[in-house]
């Protein structure tokens, strides 16, 4: 890569062109969250009010948001809700990977499958939220509708009265839009993986299910863990739907953090102190788990090279500097 | 013998992975076809069966219920259209800015700022929504538009993939020559970077209008003037009191939140489905 010509440097476009997203950055992002961080030892509460003052005891907000009941119902919701949706999403993921990849038993129509699949994912997720909320309705949603003229119940049922069914609809609604995009990522993953070992591994005599599991999927560890780690941080901010279908409830049973947060800083609330406490809980969480998938996903072979480099660089300059002691080596 | 049985267990095999293909497809399609019928049929007729495929005659008598009560889908599509083509217009441009910035020019700060951009790639701008809150309040940005289309302007993702997209498509001979024609630094990256990382573009553009188009807490904090409410807030209105038994009427709300988002979808969809096989959404 040169970048000089007649001797002019072009380093400083670099800085130039990466203002506006480092300004961009400065402003919509890092600031909002130092200041979040800084409110959470504070006792400020409402909108207007700039005389708020750091506590006595700096953890308090912190300590009170983890005692606090709801935080605690909405962490597990948001925990539990999160799981029954990704066990079936990442299985049926698989199941529909492992078929459309399959070289041995082509499946005809792939490509109106995949759109098909694909297509709840890209609707407005308030949308689906009061479209399952119409669906799942009482006494005469379609749902108890099919339920009733199929003979499978004598009347209709009440969802939303039920915490547990209230929470597997919010679940099936995630992995519902969920699974067709999974499923994409995945297949995609599966066509990077060398057709030759697949090659050996046919004219060792190996069925389509000793393929799968000992190719495909040892191959596509990184691909799975990008799947769940992103999957896992998109769960924890579960918002539009729960917010929606049953604003939380009943009796919290689909209260998410991000619905519990919203309910202390901005549905009239305004304790701004613990909501931002709670924030950093979960930036927290989504932190770490970001840093588990930025280790793996890092550059292992750039990594390497960049080494090399290094250490070629070095015994240049000892090489440079006392060209003579190599030689009485 | 060992043929026909591989032969049997083969079609067997096919049998129930198309039987379970089409048992998602109708689980994708039936919400849909349902919305959509009902969003004809009256009260009483989804009371007595919400399940028909045969569409009633009520669409007008909907139409009018629900354009009365406050749920107004012409001001929401205009203000998500606003929304949605400002933000993606700075997601993309200013996003390939800064990839130039860290492909093309050899400069002390551009790994440590790469590593920056990786890290800030998952750190979703919910859980930061106090602070910057509490900012627009200040500035008095609260009841506008800005907020949701500015912070566009710095988004890792897109940087992260557009930069994978241009460091095997932009030779540095180009560049090269360009300069020795004697064009400026910004009027080779926009008469010749540009151009050329045009497919690049188009994915991410798709996929920041989706999400731009579709994000509900953002502007359900920053927005509450009615004339104001994007797309989705809209749609919160449906679940309200005004409509609580207008059941075709809510139908017909929501048919027309989608139509926009399924014909953009039956037109890219190839696009669509590529740019996700990139990797290029995350959720």
């Amino acid at each position: 890569m040169k970048t000089k010509l007649k001797g002019i440097s072009y380093s400083k476009y670099g800085y130039l062109f990466s203002i506006p997203f480092v300004v961009a950055f400065l402003i919509f992002t890092l600031y909002p969250t130092i200041y979040t961080a800084t409110l959470g030892f504070t006792d400020c509460r409402g909108v207007l009010n700039d005389n708020y003052h750091f506590l006595e005891h700096p953890f308090e907000n912190f300590k009170e948001i983890l005692k606090n009941d709801s935080f605690r119902v909405s962490l597990k919701n948001t925990i539990g809700i999160w799981i029954a949706n990704f066990i079936p999403q990442i299985s049926i993921a698989l199941l529909l990977t492992a078929w459309f990849t399959s070289h041995s038993n082509e499946i005809r129509g792939k490509g109106f499958f995949k759109v098909v699949f694909y297509m709840p994912n890209i609707i407005t997720a308030a949308t689906v939220a009061i479209l399952f909320h119409s669906l799942f309705n009482y006494p005469v949603g379609p749902v108890n509708d099919i339920l009733v003229s199929s003979g499978l119940r004598d009347s209709s049922y009440y969802f939303f009265t039920n915490k547990m069914a209230s929470r597997l609809i919010v679940a099936f609604i995630q992995f519902w839009t969920w699974y067709g995009n999974t499923m994409i990522v995945l297949i995609s993953g599966v066509l990077g993986i060398s057709p030759d070992i697949y090659e050996a591994a046919e004219i060792d005599g190996a069925n389509g299910v000793q393929t799968f599991f000992r190719i495909t999927i040892p191959n596509l560890k990184t691909v799975l863990l990008y799947t769940l780690i992103t999957s896992l941080v998109g769960g924890l901010n579960m918002f539009d739907i729960p917010f929606l279908f049953l604003s939380g409830g009943p009796d919290r049973a689909t209260l998410t953090t991000s619905v519990f947060i919203y309910n202390l800083a901005f549905s009239g609330n305004y304790i701004y102190n613990r909501a931002a406490a709670a924030s950093m809980i979960m930036w927290l969480l989504i932190a770490f788990f970001s840093a588990i998938l930025f280790y793996i996903m890092r550059d292992k072979d750039q990594i390497k090279i960049d080494k090399e480099i290094k250490r070629a660089k070095k015994e240049a300059k000892r090489a440079a500097k006392g060209g003579v002691n190599q030689w009485q080596l | 013998m060992a043929v026909v049985n591989k032969k049997a267990s083969s079609y067997a095999f096919k049998i129930f992975a198309y039987a379970f293909c089409i048992l998602l497809t109708v689980l994708s399609i039936f919400p849909f076809v349902i919305m959509i019928v009902n969003a004809t049929r009256n009260t009483a007729e989804i009371q007595s069966h919400a399940v028909s495929f045969i569409p009633g005659n009520n669409f007008r008598t909907n139409w009018n219920i629900l354009m009365g009560r406050g749920f107004n889908p012409l001001d929401g599509f205009k203000n998500s259209l606003i929304v949605s083509v400002g933000s993606t217009a700075c997601n993309v441009y200013f996003s390939t800015m800064t990839a130039f910035a860290l492909v093309a020019y050899d400069w002390k700060l551009r790994k440590p700022f790469f590593t920056v951009i990786m890290a800030v790639l998952m750190i979703p701008a919910q859980v930061t929504s106090i602070g910057f809150y509490s900012l627009m309040y200040k500035i008095g940005w609260v009841n506008s538009f800005l907020p949701l289309i500015l912070p566009s302007i710095a988004a890792p993702t897109t940087v992260f993939f557009m930069r994978q997209y241009m460091i095997p498509s932009l030779p540095m001979e180009i560049l090269q020559s360009a300069r020795i024609d004697g064009a400026g630094e910004f009027r080779i990256f926009n008469q010749i970077v540009l151009p050329m990382m045009k497919p690049a573009m188009a994915t991410q553009a798709i996929f920041s209008f989706v999400t731009s188009w579709n994000q509900l807490f953002m502007p359900q904090i920053l927005i509450t003037r009615p004339e104001l409410r994007t797309m989705p807030m809209m749609v919160s209105l449906l679940n309200g009191d005004a409509y609580k038994t207008e059941y075709g009427s809510v139908y017909l709300g929501l048919l027309l939140t989608v139509i926009p988002i399924l014909i953009a979808y039956f037109l890219l969809s190839k696009y669509i489905i590529e740019g996700v096989a990139l990797g290029g959404v995350k959720g």
